[in-house]
This record gives C-alpha cells, structure tokens and sequence, in this order.
C-alpha cells in the first residue's frame, strides 16, 4: 500500500509545494514512514536548458568521485548542495545538484550521431551501476525529484520544498513490502523528464527488466518501480509512441476486449501494440501516476487493483489514491472522477491550455 | 565382499535347449485363472505375441511367453473381465555397482540380436530433470492473487517476426499476416505420417483447428484426407524432402525446415520399406515398399548461408508463410540458435535431449545433446543479448510431461511448448518403447491396417482434447496465483523462478535465483 497525490496547472501556474504537500500527508496511513518523495516541474527556470542532475552519495569520496565522472563527460554550468534542513532527519546521504550539458567535443566525435538525451542516460545507468555508494536520482531538464527515507511530512520539510515553485507536482508516500526502504527506493523515480508514483507491485518486473536491459537500461535501484521511468523513456522518446499509445502498451486492455473492436484498423494497431509491446506490459496491482515536461497522466491495471481518483478544478487537474486528499488540494473541486479499471487519465498541455482530457478518460 | 563363486571341474553337458540371455522380457501378464474364462481377447489383443491360447484339462486358457511383454498393458485393459495385470518378469540379478540390471541386459540383447539397439520415445535415463529442480513463486499479501474463475486470464500467444518498435511496421497488414495467433502456448510436435498413422495426425488436426493452435506435420508429408486442416499445420521439409511438392509448398500455415531431432541430433531417420504402404508412399511421393530414408544431414545444407537459401527458397515458393527451423538441443545451442535466426527464420523449434522419436538408436538417444530447460535458457538469453530476441520466436520440446512444464518453460523464455509424447500417452500409450516395431498394440505408431483401426479417431480427438483444456485450467492457475493475467508477463519472467538444490553454474545459466534468495 502506498499513496499518491498529483496536480497539474494546464497554465503552467507555478506555486510551492504547500498543496501537494496537503494532499499527501492526509494520506499518511497509506505509508509506514520508510520512505517519501516529491517531484516538481519548471523549478529551475534559470537552468531550464540543462539537465539538473540530482545525485545521493553515502559519503563526501563517492560524491567526488560522481562529480569527476560528470566533469570528464559534461560541462557543468553549475553546481551546489541540495539544500536540506536536517533537525528531524539526521541519518541521510549527501545530496548536491549539477546543471550539465554534454560535452560537444564528445558527442561530436560519435561516428555515429548521438542525441543528447540518448547520451545523458547513458551516462546517468553508467553511475548508477558502476558508482559504489552514490546514485543519479534525478536526471532531466527543468525537473527535480525529492526523495528519502522518512514520513511525507519529514522529507518535505528536509528538502525545504516550501521554496520551489513548479506547475506540476507529484508525491508519493511509501509503504515497501517486497523490497528494502532505502533512499534509492523512495518515490518517485525519474530520467529525463519522465517521473513516476508508483502504488502496487509489477509482477511483470522480472521480464520487463529483462526486456529494458536490451535497451541498455540498468535496474538499480532494488525495487519493481523503475522500470516504468525507463519503459516511458524508452517507448515515448525512443521509439516516438504517444502518450495514449503508450498508457496502452503498458496497461493494455485485454485481447478478447482488442478482438472486439469494430474497426479493423484500430484493432490492428491496438494488436500491433501488443504483440510487440508483450515485454513491456505491466502485470500486477498498480496504480501509478506519471509526470512529464508537458504533462501528466495515470494507469491502473486491468482489474484496478489499487486506487487512482482524479479532481477537476479551474485549470488544475488534481490525482490521488483517495478522494479526500482531492478536497485536501482543492476543497473547491468541480467534478470527481473515478477512471474504471485500466483507464488511463491524461493531461497533455501540448494539446494546448484548453485540453480537459482528464475530463473525458480514454474509454476502452 | 563376497566370495567368489565354486564352479564345478567338469566341463557343461550339451543341452538340447541353447539359452539365448536376453530374449527375455522384463515384464509379464499374470492371469487371475479363477476369473478368467478363456475368451481369448488378450491374445487377439497383444500384437507382440506374448499371449497364447492353449489348452489345459479342456479348458481355454491364456499363457503368457515371457519372451516379448513390454508392459504396454493393452490386454489389462482389454479384457473384459478384469482378469489381468502386468508384473515385472525380475531376474535375480547379483547386485553390482557397475554391471547394474540395464547394462547387462543391453549386452544380453545385442549378444542375442547382432544389430543396433533401437527404441522409441525420448530417453529414459537419470540425467537430471531441472523442470523438477524448478519451483514457482505465489502471491501474498502484498499482490493479490487473481482467481481465474472470476477475472480474465489471457493465454493468447503470437508466434512469428515481430519487431522492435511501433515505428519499424512499415506496413501493418504485412505485420498481421506473418503472425500465427495460438489460443495458448501449446502446439503439437511433429510427428511424421509413417511414424504414426492417419487416424492420429487427422485427431491432433482437428484439435488444433478447433483450439485455434497449431499441429507439425513431421517429415511425412500431407495427406490427402488432412487438407481441410491446413489453416492450422506447420510442413515440415526435411532432409529426405519427402512430399514436398508444389501444392505442399502452398498449403501450409507455416513451414519447418528439420535439421535434427532431441532424440537423435546428428543422425537421420528411416522409414523401413515394409511400412511404406499405400497411403505412406502416396503421401511422401515414394515407391511402395522402398525405404524411406532420411539422410543426417540435409544434403543441400552445410552451411548457415545454405541454410539461408533454403528458408528464403521456402519463403518465396509458399508466398511468404513464417518459417521455423528445428534444431537439436547440443553443446552449442546458442550461438547455433542466433545464426539461424539471423539466417531469417521467423521461429526457432529447441528439441530437449528427453524429446521424443518413434525410432531411435537408444545409444543416441540417451548419450547425445542436453536438457531443453538448458538450452532454452540460454537461447533465449543469448538472442536478447544480441537483440535479435523480437526477430523469431521460441517453441521449447522435449519431455514436456504437465502444465507445470509448460508454464517452466515460458518462464524461462519459450514463447510456445510442443508436446508429442504427453500426446500420444493421452490416447492410451503406456510408454513401452517400442514404437519402431510398428506393432503399436494401442494403434498409434503402427500403420498396420488392423492396429491402427484401434484408435478412434473421435475418441483420440476428444483424449487430446480434455488434456489440453485441463492443462489451459492449470497454466490460468498458475498465472493467477503469481497475480499475472497475461502470458505474456510470464514470458521470460524468470523472477518467478526458482531453484531447489542447483548448482551455482547450473543456477546463472537458468537465470535462476536459488530458493530462499
């Protein structure tokens, strides 16, 4: 069990943490304190072309050793400590941020052309599986990811996330079962500009792991939650599907429900997606909740295992596990809903400032 | 120790009965005489002549020969009155470490036969069983179970090309049409029209039509009378090409290029000439009466880029239908296995060293190749270590025995199972190894007109038939309580695996963890 909370300004209004942080602490049972996180969007207007690198390191060496390894494959624009306050929760890592660019005399030299995106992740697995004592856990433009060990209250106020001010944010409130609570572990995860909440576990781990080591993503970090990050990065940016496509090659409705599509070639694509997708398709209970540069949306599984509810308020899309922490957000909600099992909720600001697609879910 | 035995001085006397060790049998069938009223079924029963009628104080009664029961129990279940069981014919053979019952007895029975030792079905030996060394993981609390008589539990399963992303289908229909849809994992060995008869072929036939799976013709041909199953059958053209025609190469779903066999990798098959009857020599487009012979290795394949022509030279004549090379199980499985899929097969038939044969130098059989559990693990992981994984498909066989099998096998990367001993044991084989004697007393692997009349083909369908659907229950069971509702979340999930008493080597190349990690 664990909660989740989201809201979205379709205009981009930014604001501090204070709501998201509301909307997830009513939801403090759905935790047991082993572990709490935040992600926020458009918090680093200054820097907004670089990727804000986020790293943890057990001790101040692995830390050097991390920001060496960054020095000799980015130019680093800037960098600083994390700031933290540290009266409540005193065991924790180090945590310092680098704005970066990848070095054009590196990417250049490729015989091969490399996007900058492809490199930066790259080089975020290569820390993550070779680093001992340190980890990359935020990695995109624009975009932050606070996270640790500690209630959803502690690491708000550790992070001091009452000074960011970002248009989408997202919380997670960790209860882990299956696999250990560590600063790694906590929620959410992130590359690039893909983050994610995740509530329940993904059954499907062990070949969809499989299937994104292929790709050359590397699973590090002891828990199920990851893979989503990767698969989105993967699916979407890499092999260019929409979002939509994407919510449906990971929760994708089930064959006898594609078989009895009316039209032929909407069920050739939604097969097409499957049958190719097979790997990346998540089994298991899971309701997760998905940030990007332009949006957000969530998936549950096919027989909505745990709980995902969305609030719709003015400009602003509201997600959470519970109803209450909607009203919590934004006590004056103009409609509730309630997606059925596997409906995914999309928000997508690049369908302009008008788009209310959470309003209308995308029916089966 | 003991002590060594005291032979007498005098040289033996001549006997009017030579002893032959080893035209013996290890089996016999025991009459229960105060039930048994002389009807002489069992006799008419035992196409192996165990069985005579003779007769004592008036009075029918059967004797057993003990030289050819093979325990196949077919009088035991023929006679009407129950009067029968098999017991095992045992010698009191002096124990010895190395000279155990089964060596001895070889050397007995090639003494007496000068010939080669044949057998059927897959091998019978103590080599270990990793399926049974395998065990699943189960929900509990933190993941629901799913309960497969309330909620969706999918087995759909698409064998062929795919691709690796969305964006490389170039053209959709083209994508659709070089996929073969299965309703679950399962399909039907091959096994060829000679090896088994008509009435068997026409039964896996129509099951597969009416479950929406696939049946493998075996290097037999096609008959006439199976062509309405065609939708459903994968041709197979192997080394002695027989049947393959220009109709042939038109009628099937899918087509099989045989390069070797679980049973017998590196060695060809033969068809002996008393079995080419009629129906046999019409269908493999031989003379009757000739030997039908199979040579090792195909004569125009010596090479990977031979191999290639052949699977572009079958894609152009059948109108671009998947094609699905058949490779034994050995040593180098893997690397074998990423050529020939880079060679262009659309799928990759393993046949384990437990696969089966209807005739098999049991030498071969039971000392040639490795486990499939083995070699599918590192096939599979070779080919995604390559990327080349999207490219063709995995059908694991090879001593598939129950679901669990079937489901082991997924897990560890098989995208489809077959199954021909599980087959044949549905419809009344006791495995009694004798199918190369062509004298199958249950009708299956004989095309003598008599035997073969002994297997329904309704009643065949419908056997075949409740075995599958009580497997797809098991595998939705299976799928369920590790709360996953789609095959293809179990496919290559080896997480759901583990080990039990492995080996640390014997673990990495499963990619399994052991018990209790």
């Amino acid at each position: 069990m664990c909660g989740i909370a989201g809201l979205i300004s379709r205009q981009r209004v930014k604001e501090n943490g204070k709501r998201i942080k509301q909307g997830i602490v009513l939801q403090n049972d759905r935790g047991n304190g082993l572990g709490a996180g935040y992600a926020a969007y458009g918090i680093y207007p200054d820097y907004a072309d670089l990727y804000a690198i986020h790293v943890m390191a057990m001790d101040e060496e692995s830390m050097l050793e991390v920001q060496s390894y960054l020095q000799e494959h980015f130019v680093i624009q800037h960098m600083e400590d994390i700031p933290i306050w540290n009266r409540v929760i005193h065991d924790h890592p180090l945590v310092k941020r680098f704005f970066v660019e990848p070095k054009e005399s590196i990417i250049k030299a490729f015989p091969v052309p490399v996007s900058e995106d492809n490199y930066t992740i790259e080089k975020v697995m290569a820390i993550n599986d070779r680093q001992e004592g340190a980890f990359v856990f935020s990695s995109g433009k624009d975009v932050g990811v606070f996270k640790g060990v500690g209630t959803p209250a502690d690491i708000y106020d550790f992070f001091c996330l009452d000074d960011y001010e970002g248009y989408t944010w997202l919380a997670h409130n960790r209860f882990p079962t299956n696999t250990p609570g560590w600063w790694g572990g906590a929620h959410p995860f992130n590359l690039l500009g893909w983050s994610i909440v995740h509530n329940g576990e993904i059954s499907s781990y062990g070949i969809n792991r499989r299937y994104l080591e292929g790709f050359g993503y590397k699973c590090r970090m002891q828990t199920d939650s990851e893979v989503v990050a990767y698969l989105l990065d993967l699916l979407i940016r890499r092999h260019g599907l929409t979002i939509e496509e994407a919510t449906l090659a990971l929760a994708p409705p089930y064959w006898a429900s594609v078989e009895r599509e009316k039209d032929p070639e909407v069920e050739q694509r939604l097969l097409a997606l499957k049958i190719i997708y097979e790997s990346a398709m998540l089994n298991g209970p899971f309701a997760i909740l998905a940030g990007f540069d332009n949006g957000m949306f969530s998936i549950t599984d096919n027989t909505k295992l745990r709980p995902m509810t969305v609030g719709l308020a003015d400009d602003y899309s509201y997600f959470a596990s519970e109803v209450s922490a909607l009203y919590e957000m934004e006590p004056g909600l103009e409609r509730v809903i309630t997606p059925r099992a596997g409906q995914p909720c999309i928000v997508n600001l690049d369908h302009g400032a008008e788009s209310r697609e959470a309003e209308a879910p995308i029916t089966r | 120790m003991t002590q060594p035995e005291v032979h007498s001085s005098n040289p033996p006397q001549e006997t009017q009965i030579r002893p032959e060790p080893g035209l013996r049998s290890a089996y016999r069938p025991v009459f229960d005489m105060s039930v048994c009223d002389g009807c002489g079924i069992c006799a008419r029963e035992c196409s192996f002549n165990e069985i005579r009628m003779d007769t004592r104080e008036g009075k029918k009664v059967p004797v057993a020969n003990r030289r050819s029961c093979g325990a196949c129990h077919r009088c035991e279940y023929t006679c009407p009155l129950g009067a029968i069981h098999i017991e095992e014919n045992k010698m009191a053979l002096r124990p010895h470490g190395v000279w155990k019952d089964s060596a001895m007895q070889r050397i007995h029975l090639q003494a007496a036969s000068g010939a080669v030792a044949l057998t059927g079905l897959g091998a019978d030996t103590e080599v270990p069983n990793y399926f049974d060394q395998i065990l699943f993981n189960a929900c509990q609390v933190t993941n629901p179970s799913i309960d497969p008589q309330r909620e969706p539990m999918e087995t759909v399963t698409y064998l062929g090309r795919k691709a690796k992303s969305l964006k490389d289908v170039e053209d959709i229909q083209h994508f659709h049409n070089a996929l073969i849809r299965l309703r679950m994992p399962v399909v039907f060995a091959p096994m060829s029209y000679g090896s088994i008869n008509l009435n068997f072929q026409k039964a896996m036939a129509r099951v597969a039509q009416k479950k929406g799976l696939l049946w493998y013709s075996g290097e037999g041909g096609l008959h006439k009378e199976l062509y309405p199953y065609r939708d459903c059958v994968v041709l197979q053209v192997a080394s002695g090409r027989f049947g393959v025609s220009q109709e042939y190469l038109r009628a099937g779903r899918a087509y099989q290029i045989k390069i070797g066999q679980g049973a017998k990798p590196g060695i060809g098959g033969h068809l002996p000439g008393e079995k080419v009857l009629e129906g046999i020599s019409e269908t493999r487009m031989i003379p009757l009466h000739s030997d039908a012979i199979s040579p090792a290795p195909q004569h125009d394949i010596y090479s990977i880029e031979d191999l290639r022509l052949l699977i572009y030279a079958i894609k152009e004549a059948s109108g671009y239908k998947p094609v699905c090379v058949k490779i034994a199980a050995v040593h180098n499985v893997a690397a074998i296995a990423s050529g020939v899929v880079r060679a262009g097969a659309d799928m990759i038939y393993l046949d384990g060293y437990r696969g089966g044969s209807g005739a098999t130098p049991s030498i071969v059989r039971d000392h040639v190749g490795i486990p499939i559990e083995l070699a599918l693990a590192a096939v599979d992981q070779r080919l995604r270590d390559e990327h080349i994984r999207d490219q063709a498909s995995i059908v694991a066989a090879g001593g598939i025995r129950n679901s669990a099998d079937v489901m082991k096998a997924v897990a560890l990367g098989a995208d489809v199972v077959a199954i021909g001993t599980a087959c044949l044991l549905a419809c009344g084989c006791h495995a009694c190894q004798r199918c190369s004697s062509g004298k199958c007393p249950w009708g299956i692997t004989t095309n003598d007109p008599d035997l073969s009349q002994r297997l329904d083909v309704d009643w065949a369908e419908e056997r075949l038939t409740n075995l599958l659907e009580g497997w797809h229950h098991e595998m939705q069971e299976i799928m369920g309580l590790n709360g996953i509702y789609d095959i293809g979340s179990f496919r290559g999930n080896r997480l759901i695996l583990r080990g039990v008493g492995l080996s640390d080597r014997e673990l990495s190349i499963l990619g399994i963890q052991h018990a209790g990690e």
